[in-house]
């Protein structure tokens, strides 16, 4: 009873806020004058700088309101503290049931290895789709703050993608659900399993044919196990999967090519030459990208044998922006492509008029058995089974393409398990639906109306586990809170096979449950804790020394020996007939799982709505994006509001117009426009899903796009994204091709100033122990966000919301900067991350008038926050705009939640001081601390800056200048070094080692050709 | 009377002191308008509103205290906005009143005699508006001390190679010795105020003000050697605070900021606003109080062509900016010209030629700087585009600085606006309750302009 006072106060206080729909209309022609008066300069960004008045931006909000400007409207999240305190003070006055009175007494006997002010780190797995990302933890005190790759693993060996490394926030999350509930009351666990007994005893003597499982993507071997064992006491029971980011046409290409379901793998630091149909395999949510990225990064060096990456794809991506060469081309045409270079390589059996790109297949057959053909997700059944065939013809299998069973505990087709799941609930065969996690009331395909033939009384009994109380808890009469992973005991398979252990680092915050408990439930064995069915699962197929299997096991975070070996399988497709060309409609439309939000079960976590997308650097929304040629002819400019028509739905969104985008296309994101996602992600964005049916998972034609004549503000956290000035291009991100490279390799050093350009004598530094730098290699960046996020995560980085960012206040540390270079139809692309330089002549530290912030001995530019009064001069000298402002009070101070989630080593920022990166001076401290305790200095390895340890492509490399074997100096010695703005002198400590693309030359004297 | 219209000056333009005073006349034209005149529906009208508008000062100020300087349009990268804006113009328009009441004393330029008691107050009240913003812009203003230095149990000083402890010391040195002349150049005013009240708690307070101001020769003697050393004390701050200023933008390395021109274009532009200012409350005030015999078209002219100078020299700063954005060959300094000319702002940058170079112009034409309506339309003018400079060297250079990505824009909040507007209200409101309550032009002063006090003199030099 305590506990639906907290819920259900906030909710209503929140609500009052939210509501912003019943508020007045305003006149947006008003606006569009404004607009119209102060037309900018032909920028690709230009209409951003037009936002306008205050009035404006206000007006903006209302007319479009944003759940996100919430999150910051203080009022809002204060009364709903407010109100939140005060029930909490009455349930203690009542007695509250979760909480115990304890008494507080010291250790008579320390835990092994827990030292207070120590972190302890445990190997766990974080699982996106079913595919696991094997992890470390850091716990301090029990209380997980922040993750980190398992070097260990074949899967990380280190790197971390975005969501793994957001996945602390939301265990954190103080709207998870928090409570069992019936029709939205709360229940005791114990209620529920007292009303599921009932139906449940039914379905027994019925063999279960009335019940129905949903699940995500399970590849958790125990997990599976219990399904089968009860799907084997009820046979007539049916387990459906669905999940709306699915591999249905990767099992379905295998099918067509070998007859059955396989899992693709690939070993990238074998392939010399890729070539990506529509495959955007270095961003998190392709299975492996963390262990691709690293081996494609290892070959992206120019002074050994050099990789060569062709990208075709139907929307930008980060992998396309690293392609040597990219061919922006509808996602349909894909498959032409694929066809043309099928033809080229001799596949049997394909046949092409069209010559079509075909120097990437002379390039793939110079290359057999070094290269490689990966096909994406989206793309069709033929496109994936056209690159099987493709690598078969070059030889590539069992050399960079392997084969091995699906990781997929149960590969069936999601949109046809759904489809006939929602037949049997329509058709009244359903009694007890148990939907165990995702939320398919917001994302099963349009067509199918699920959330309809939820909410309709033809299933008796509907329970849902999920995390938080979302659209289908909403639709279902039995809401279970699930466990957050780093709560909970499981398993899981990474991409290559080897399953890892899934093991709590927290007792449930909010007493939640595991999906492996609520199978217990239905077979009816309560009383199982998840520890003990992951065991037991374990005592089947381990060895005969269980103990020390299971030691071993959780030690290092995976199961040895679980790997999939490399399976035989042989070609049997003899024909690749064409996929149904649609027609109709003007344009065709993609569908893309979002950067930052993923299918929106991320929503909620606002590290990664504002974390910003690799290529658009958009944070808190998602657009409709459209190429640059198509916006001129619809007069379509950033921000301004189109309605989208398709599959007879319509949605309005609004267009960002993004380079390289292929023409007569759009692309939109999914995961957005939530209206139960919590008070972070409700009503950000706009919903796709009404427009996406099962029949087109991911593009499909016939979409329509017209102009609404409104506008809507778009937060990109990137002023501009081209180097050009009017007055010349800005050498911010140094590129030479490969041939240019060799014959000038210091290509990049020419802005360097002398070493003696200074009328004081610098600071000898060479003296000290220590002397921090960092080098980051730009070949090498994939632009995956991951340092972005470990360094929130790791830095106790607040979140603004929206709002804040529209107004350039957003906190990132880190940030990647993305710039476009050359025609605005196919630019290359650039990635930048920027951390602080840490400048040793820094122009911050001299006009602090209060020196707040002040220059180490060992080089580092401190920033005493405890000093800081807040002038921001620092910010306005500083170059490199890496400093960030407390504006207002934007780090939480009262969620209880998010003081457990904090990095107990670094300070809570509070208003009006100035912050920015730090090396991650408290990771340098402690290290310091200890080995200043052996009596030795920090070696090369032992330290690590967080966004340095996050970065599955080793692109970052930090280390100790004095020590001439370090690895950074290395690469600060190498010819590709260069400081950026080096010119002014600062003498960043943070350098760059220039970009070095490899075209194929062949193809690059056509193309001058062509241009001339 | 038709004997005393004999002007002892060699100069026969428009007299300095409208013919037919005497020291009687002087005096009980200047101090009735602060014993018995009475308060008009017009000053209560007027000063309701002006106060009002200072009390906007005060709740834009307590909102900004109680959540921050995230209430302003401020950003990374443009982490000063209005307030360092407006700080500059006010600071540049107290100039003025310094360089009337100090310079123009140690040249003997007796005119200013007529205006300068109301250009130290504006001065003053300048200068304290400005005050306001350096304390209100620190993200903590409660530690904002922290800029003195002052010994603490931290043993931690400030740092002094920042420009902004530089502007602590200029500005409070500045304010401090605005304070003390004024003070000084009141004294013998308070003591005839004294002396010709009738009400004895006004003639209290007044006396307690005069010091026991006696006017005896040694008591005169005394003062004006003390008047003539505090004068050349504020001399060089004319010139030191204005520079001291412009360092905190030409110390810092951000294109349109980092150049040596700044201090004497600073100065100029300060003491170009400072007598725009000057005209835009003498015209109105003059016409009010029927002080056209004390300051007179000959004034007004003088400032006018003051006016006229200062912003050649500006005009020429401008100039110089953009033949060194060109000359520099520095991308950096070539796209900031660029940007000014066709950026996002440029409207901004434009109205700023037009209202600080091109609209001056016309007071090379006598016909304009005779006429008191074209005068304060022209000062306002002057005014704005003053402001306007400052906005663009503040907030257009930090929108535009080196990195592309970080490119910004400013869009003031109505907090910005409120904090603007409220700092003109208190400005007004202080020199509304001036006028009413201290001798708006310096009554002996005004007096040492009437031929009588130069018949000694002249029977000297005969002699």
């Amino acid at each position: 009873m305590s506990m639906d006072e907290q819920k259900a106060k906030p909710t209503g206080a929140a609500g009052a806020d939210v509501c912003p729909s019943k508020r007045k209309q305003l006149d947006l022609a008003t606006v569009k004058e404004q607009l119209e008066e102060t037309t900018g300069p032909e920028y690709w960004r230009s209409l951003e700088e037009l936002a306008g008045s205050e009035e404006f931006q206000e007006m903006m909000h209302r007319e479009f309101p944003k759940g996100a400007s919430e999150w910051l409207d203080d009022f809002s999240r204060r009364g709903f503290l407010k109100t939140m305190g005060a029930s909490l003070a009455l349930a203690g006055l009542t007695g509250c049931t979760r909480m115990p009175i304890t008494e507080i007494v010291p250790y008579v006997r320390q835990p092994e290895n827990v030292v207070p002010g120590r972190p302890m780190f445990y190997a766990t797995a974080f699982t996106l789709g079913g595919y696991a990302s094997p992890i470390l933890v850091e716990s301090h005190l029990f209380r997980p703050t922040k993750v980190e790759g398992n070097p260990q693993h074949p899967a990380s060996l280190g790197g971390t993608d975005v969501y793994a490394q957001a996945s602390v926030l939301d265990l954190y999350d103080p709207d998870r659900a928090q409570n069992v509930t019936y029709m939205g009351d709360v229940r005791s666990w114990n209620a529920f399993m007292e009303a599921a007994r009932g139906p449940m005893s039914v379905q027994k003597s019925m063999a279960g044919s009335g019940v129905r499982i949903l699940t995500q993507t399970v590849t958790s071997p125990t997990l599976a196990g219990q399904i089968r064992d009860y799907l084997a006491a009820y046979p007539q029971a049916k387990w459906h999967v669905y999940e709306p980011i699915h591999r249905d046409n990767v099992y379905e290409g295998a099918k067509l090519a070998f007859g059955e379901v396989v899992e693709t793998r690939y070993d990238l630091s074998k392939a010399d030459v890729i070539v990506s149909l529509d495959a955007d395999f270095l961003y998190a949510g392709f299975p492996g990208s963390a262990r691709y990225t690293r081996d494609f990064a290892a070959r992206r060096n120019p002074d050994a044998n050099m990789n060569r990456l062709y990208v075709i794809e139907s929307t930008p991506s980060s992998t396309g922006m690293k392609a040597d060469h990219r061919l922006p081309v509808k996602a349909s045409d894909v498959e032409r492509v694929a066809r043309d270079i099928a033809a080229s390589v001799r596949v049997p059996g394909v046949v092409s008029e069209r010559e079509g790109w075909n120097l990437a297949a002379v390039d793939l057959l110079r290359h057999k058995g070094s290269s490689v053909v990966i096909a994406g997700d989206h793309q069709s059944p033929v496109v994936h089974a056209l690159a099987h065939a493709i690598n078969d013809v070059l030889g590539n299998v069992g050399k960079t393409v392997f084969y091995t069973e699906p990781v997929d505990a149960n590969p069936v087709n999601r949109s046809e398990s759904l489809h006939s799941l929602v037949e049997d609930m329509r058709a009244g065969k359903v009694d007890l639906l148990l939907i165990l996690g995702g939320n398919p009331a917001y994302d099963a395909p349009a067509e199918l109306e699920f959330a309809s033939a939820l909410k309709s009384n033809a299933v008796n009994l509907k329970v849902f586990l999920g995390t938080h109380r979302n659209e289908t808890a909403e639709l279902c009469q039995w809401h279970v809170p699930e466990a957050h992973y780093l709560e909970s005991w499981s398993d899981a398979r990474a991409y290559d096979g080897t399953v890892s252990m899934v093991q709590p680092l927290i007792e449930p915050l909010y007493g939640g449950k595991t999906a492996h408990e609520m199978i217990t439930i239905l077979a009816g064995q309560s009383g199982l804790t998840g520890r003990e069915l992951v065991q037991s699962y374990w005592q089947k197929h381990a060895g005969a020394d269980f103990d020390a299997f299971w030691r071993k096991s959780l030690h290092d975070g995976w199961v040895g020996g679980t790997t999939y070996a490399p399976k035989n399988v042989t070609l049997k497709a003899a024909s690749f007939p064409e996929s149904p060309a649609s027609s109709g409609g003007d344009y065709e439309l993609n569908f893309r799982r979002d950067p930052s939000i993923y299918d929106g079960r991320f929503a909620n976590n606002g590290w990664l709505q504002e974390l910003p997308k690799p290529l658009t650097k958009l944070t808190w929304d998602n657009p409709i994006m459209i190429g640059p040629a198509m916006a001129e002819r619809l007069k379509l400019n950033f921000k301004d509001v189109a309605e989208l028509e398709g599959n007879g739905k319509k949605v309005k969104g609004a267009v960002w117009i993004q380079a390289g985008h292929p023409d007569n296309s759009i692309t939109v994101f999914l995961g957005y426009g939530r209206t139960h996602a919590g008070r972070v992600g409700s009503g950000t964005g706009f919903d796709v899903y009404p427009l996406r049916t099962s029949q087109t998972p991911w593009f499909g034609a016939g979409a329509k796009l017209t102009a609404t004549g409104e506008t809507y503000d778009l937060a990109s956290t990137q002023g501009y994204q081209t180097m050009e000035t009017p007055v010349g291009e800005r050498p911010l991100v140094q590129e030479r091709s490969l041939e240019e490279y060799k014959k000038e390799p210091n290509f990049a050093k020419e802005g360097e100033p002398r070493e003696d350009l200074t009328l004081y004598k610098p600071f000898d530094y060479s003296k000290e122990t220590y002397s921090w730098g960092m080098a980051i290699d730009l070949n090498a960046c994939v632009g995956c966000n991951n340092c972005i996020v470990a360094c929130q995560s790791e830095n106790n980085i607040a979140v603004v919301g929206k709002e804040q960012t529209l107004k350039g206040r957003h906190m990132h540390w880190l940030r990647v900067d993305a710039y476009y270079n050359g025609p605005r139809d196919n630019p290359k692309g650039f990635f930048q991350p920027v951390p602080c330089m840490q400048c040793e002549d820094a122009p911050c530290e001299l006009v602090c008038p209060v020196q707040a912030t002040i220059h180490s001995s060992e080089g580092l530019n401190d920033m005493v926050y405890n000093r800081c009064v807040g002038t921001r001069y620092c910010s306005n000298n500083c170059p490199y705009k890496v400093r960030r402002f407390n504006f207002l009070l934007f780090s939480d101070w009262e969620t209880p939640q998010f003081k457990l989630m904090r990095n107990p080593d670094v300070t809570v920022r509070s208003r009006g001081v100035m912050e920015k990166c730090t090396y991650c001076v408290q990771r340098i401290s402690e290290k310091r601390i200890d080995a200043e305790r052996a009596d030795s200095t920090i070696k090369e390895g032992d330290l690590q800056t967080a966004c340095q340890q996050s970065c599955p492509a080793n692109a970052i490399v930090f280390g100790n200048l004095n020590d001439p074997n370090s690895q950074v100096n290395k690469w600060k010695a190498h010819a590709r070094n260069y400081s950026l703005l080096g010119e002014l002198n600062t003498r960043p400590r943070t350098t760059y080692l220039a970009e070095v693309r490899n075209p194929n030359p062949e193809l690059e004297t056509k193309a001058s050709a062509e241009r001339t | 009377m038709a004997t005393n219209t004999q002007i002892p000056v060699a100069d026969r333009r428009v007299p300095v002191i409208a013919p037919g005073h005497t020291f009687s006349t002087i005096t009980e034209k200047i101090s009735n308008i602060v014993l018995s005149r009475p308060v008009s529906l017009g000053w209560i009208f007027g000063f309701l509103i002006v106060f009002s508008m200072m009390n906007v000062l005060m709740m834009a100020l307590g909102y900004l205290f109680i959540k921050g300087t995230g209430i302003w349009g401020i950003n990374i990268p443009i982490g000063w906005g209005f307030a360092i804006v407006n700080f500059v113009w006010w600071i540049g328009i107290g100039h003025a009143g310094t360089l009337i009441s100090a310079i123009l004393c140690l040249l003997r330029q007796t005119w200013r005699n007529s205006i300068n008691r109301f250009a130290e107050a504006m001065t003053l009240f300048a200068v304290a508006c400005a005050g306001i913003f350096p304390l209100a812009h620190t993200g903590r203003p409660w530690l904002a001390y922290w800029l003195f230095p002052y010994p603490n149990t931290m043993r931690y000083w400030p740092n002094f190679r920042s420009p902004l402890v530089w502007d602590v010391f200029a500005v409070s040195t500045y304010f401090t010795i605005s304070l003390v002349f004024w003070f000084v150049g009141l004294i013998p005013d308070l003591a005839t105020l004294r002396d010709r009240t009738e009400n004895v708690w006004v003639q209290r307070i007044y006396g307690l003000l005069a010091m026991g101001w006696r006017g005896s020769a040694r008591h005169w003697h005394r003062y004006e050697t003390a008047y003539l050393l505090l004068a050349g004390l504020a001399t060089p701050l004319v010139l030191s605070v204005h520079t001291v200023v412009s360092f905190d933008f030409a110390v810092g390395i951000v294109p349109g900021w980092h150049t040596t021109i700044f201090p004497p274009y600073f100065v100029a532009g300060a003491i170009y606003s400072g007598f725009a200012m000057v005209l835009c409350l003498a015209i109105p005030i003059r016409a009010i109080y029927g002080l056209q015999d004390f300051i007179t078209m000959r004034h007004l002219e003088n400032a006018a062509k003051v006016m006229l100078a200062t912003g050649l020299i500006v005009a020429y700063g401008y100039g110089m900016e953009a033949f060194m954005g060109w000359y520099s060959g520095s991308p950096f300094d070539s796209f900031l010209l660029w940007n000014r000319l066709h950026g996002p702002y440029r409207l901004s940058y434009m109205a700023l030629l037009g209202c600080n170079i091109l609209i001056p112009q016309v007071l090379w034409l006598k016909k304009f700087r005779v006429s008191t309506g074209w005068l304060w339309i022209i000062s306002f003018v002057v005014l704005v585009g003053m402001w306007l400079e400052r906005f663009i060297i503040v907030v257009v250079s930090l929108s535009r600085d080196f990195l592309n990505s970080s490119f910004g824009m400013y869009y003031p909040t109505k907090w910005d606006w409120m904090t603007f507007a409220g700092t003109i209200g208190m400005f007004l409101t202080a020199m509304w309750l001036f006028v009413r309550i201290l001798p708006m032009i310096s009554i002996f002063e005004l007096r040492t302009l009437l031929p009588e006090s130069h018949v000694h003199e002249a029977t000297e030099v005969k002699q």
